[in-house]
């Protein structure tokens, strides 16, 4: 493996997304919520100004976990599919270039880019309350966006491996909507589906562990159930096994999210 | 492999050789027992109608797709194979339809491809100017014509310095100076040693240019060998047109009549007669026993695309 392909590949494809502005907007996008709801999010107890940093990492949480998965399956969907379809992929391949270098270039460039403007989005509005936040609030809010970089991350290696295996464009962003439509809005429905028509008889000690399949799950835990003050607010303690407030074995999970998706693209992308 | 190290690639060696390729999806067989050599500073043609093969022949040479069945090495390394990086460094490519990428400007695409290749791209900018892009050097991609869209692509394939050159259809979109202009490079490059295979639909256009050519047909080569040669083993007959005075234009006819010559036309002073080819120099010796009738005489030979036709068909 030569590391110089992958970082060129890599370069090209982040500042592609510098030039035409992506970056900028999204980080845009990112710092225009996390502000409002920073300042706004308490305005139906008819008060305004920042609250707590517990409150405002709930709300951002419940934004996040809807957007990010979608940019990022915008983001990568046509990574691949998209040379293939426009015709400059065998330019690529005739590089001395592996298959493997260039699809880890793609993935790369684009988190790069997917990191950068969600570090520099919420990391301005950390700037802007970092007066008002306590060392303690300050890890959180760290820990919020850190764990907003691996949920773009891991949704990107979803989008990437989607752009390996579908035939064309068409069907590449068709599967991208599915899989969004599956991890944010279907998966819980289903699992406490599960729950409830089994009224708790099967599988209720299992269940929790089932959360670990979707990417979107692991980032609500590591945001949420990592906080005492959170938990006992939605009572939630007693469901949730302890084993899966370790935010190392969350972020250990959020890393095998990352990990297999990119496997299976390489692996099929090798012919 | 001793014998086919580059250093002893001097004149004629051959450099791509294919044995026995095969390239099957399913039931249709794209490419079906191909077997070429291609030998070292070579401008050699690959011609045949569309889904003959040739692309896919092509891709297989470069490794990006791999043969069904038997065996490809350029420059004496086995493709696909582990020693893939040094055989692409010697090895220009340009794709038919090229596509490149509309957001870089002529410089940064060079700039791009040239970090892929390992290339400084010092030398870029009179690469641009090679390829008559110097003026367009800081303009995108987006804004180009096609033809400039080929010249770049053309540039790309020449960075490095390659020792062999895989060209699929390069003159599409060009207009006929920049063909000249095209060709020219080519030639410059023969010169410097470089061995380059081209496919082109323009039979006209290749077939003063190249050293040798293959026809190539339902995913076979079916001759190779230089356009005279491949002639002479078509056996295509040759056209005489003869120029005669209004007053000799029975007298010449009638002398023609009496040769082995097939077809005969007449048209305003001038006799088209059609002849075998062993048949010429009987033809010719006849009529230069009319000493004086006859005014002018063209010797026409088959053009590529009767040799074409007739081994395609």
């Amino acid at each position: 493996m030569e590391f110089s392909q992958i970082a060129t590949i890599a370069g090209k494809e982040f500042w592609d997304r510098i030039r035409n502005r992506w970056v900028l907007a999204v980080a845009l996008v990112f710092t225009a919520f996390a502000l409002s709801i920073a300042y706004f999010g308490a305005a139906q107890q008819g008060a305004v100004g920042f609250r707590s940093i517990e409150v405002t990492i709930a709300s951002l949480v419940s934004l996040v976990i809807y957007l990010i998965p979608l940019i990022a399956l915008v983001l990568g969907f046509d990574a691949i599919v998209g040379e293939r379809e426009r015709g400059s992929l065998d330019l690529l391949l005739s590089m001395p270039i592996t298959r493997l270098e260039l699809l880890l270039g793609k993935y790369l460039g684009l988190a790069g880019a997917l990191t950068f403007s969600t570090v520099a989005g919420f990391g301005l509005v950390g700037v802007v309350l970092a007066s008002q936040l306590d060392l303690n609030a300050l890890f959180h809010y760290f820990g919020f966006m850190f764990s907003s970089v691996l949920l773009g991350c891991a949704f990107l290696s979803l989008a990437v491996m989607l752009s390996v295996l579908a035939s064309d464009r068409t069907r590449a962003s068709g599967l991208a909507i599915a899989t969004w439509f599956f991890f944010v809005l279907i998966f819980d429905l289903l699992v406490l589906g599960v729950l409830v028509v089994t009224a708790g008889q099967w599988g209720g000690e299992a269940l929790p562990y089932a959360l670990l399949l979707n990417p979107a799950d692991v980032f609500r835990i590591l945001n949420i159930f990592s906080m005492d003050d959170v938990r006992t607010l939605y009572g939630l303690s007693t469901v949730f096994p302890p084993a899966l407030a370790q935010p190392w074995l969350l972020g250990l999970v959020m890393a095998a999210w990352i990990a297999g998706p990119l496997a299976i693209a390489a692996w099929r992308f090798r012919r | 492999m001793a014998d086919t190290s580059p250093a002893q690639n001097e004149a004629g060696a051959p450099v791509i050789v294919a044995r026995g390729v095969r390239k099957h999806y399913g039931t249709i067989h794209a490419v079906d027992g191909v077997d070429l050599e291609v030998r070292s500073g070579e401008l050699f043609g690959l011609i045949g109608h569309n889904g003959a093969g040739k692309s896919t022949l092509f891709k297989m040479m470069l490794g990006l797709i791999p043969q069904t069945a038997g065996e490809i090495r350029i420059d004496g390394a086995p493709v696909p194979g582990s020693d893939f990086r040094t055989v692409r460094r010697k090895v220009g490519y340009l794709p038919e339809n090229v596509v490149l990428y509309d957001n870089l400007t002529g410089t940064e695409t060079l700039d791009f491809f040239a970090r892929l290749k390992g290339v400084s791209p010092a030398g870029n900018a009179a690469l641009l100017e090679r390829v008559g892009l110097k003026h367009a050097a800081r303009r995108r991609v987006r804004e180009y014509s096609k033809g400039m869209r080929q010249r770049l692509g053309f540039a790309q394939a020449l960075l490095g310095k390659p020792r062999i050159l895989f060209l699929d259809e390069p003159t599409t979109g060009l207009d006929p100076e920049a063909i000249r202009g095209f060709y020219a490079i080519l030639r410059q490059l023969k010169s410097e040693g470089v061995t380059m295979v081209i496919t082109s639909h323009i039979l006209a256009e290749i077939q003063e240019r190249v050293d040798r050519l293959a026809i190539m047909a339902a995913g076979k080569v079916q001759a190779t060998g230089t356009v005279q040669a491949l002639r002479e083993q078509m056996d295509l007959p040759l056209w005489f047109d003869v120029r005669v005075a209004a007053e000799d234009f029975e007298s010449v006819r009638n002398v023609l009549a009496g040769l082995p010559v097939g077809a005969v036309e007449a048209r305003d002073g001038h006799i088209a007669v059609q002849c075998a080819r062993e048949a010429k120099m009987t033809v010719i010796a006849a009529l230069a026993t009319l000493d004086g009738k006859v005014r002018d005489l063209t010797v026409r030979e088959p053009s590529l695309e009767d040799v074409f036709f007739g081994f395609s068909d």
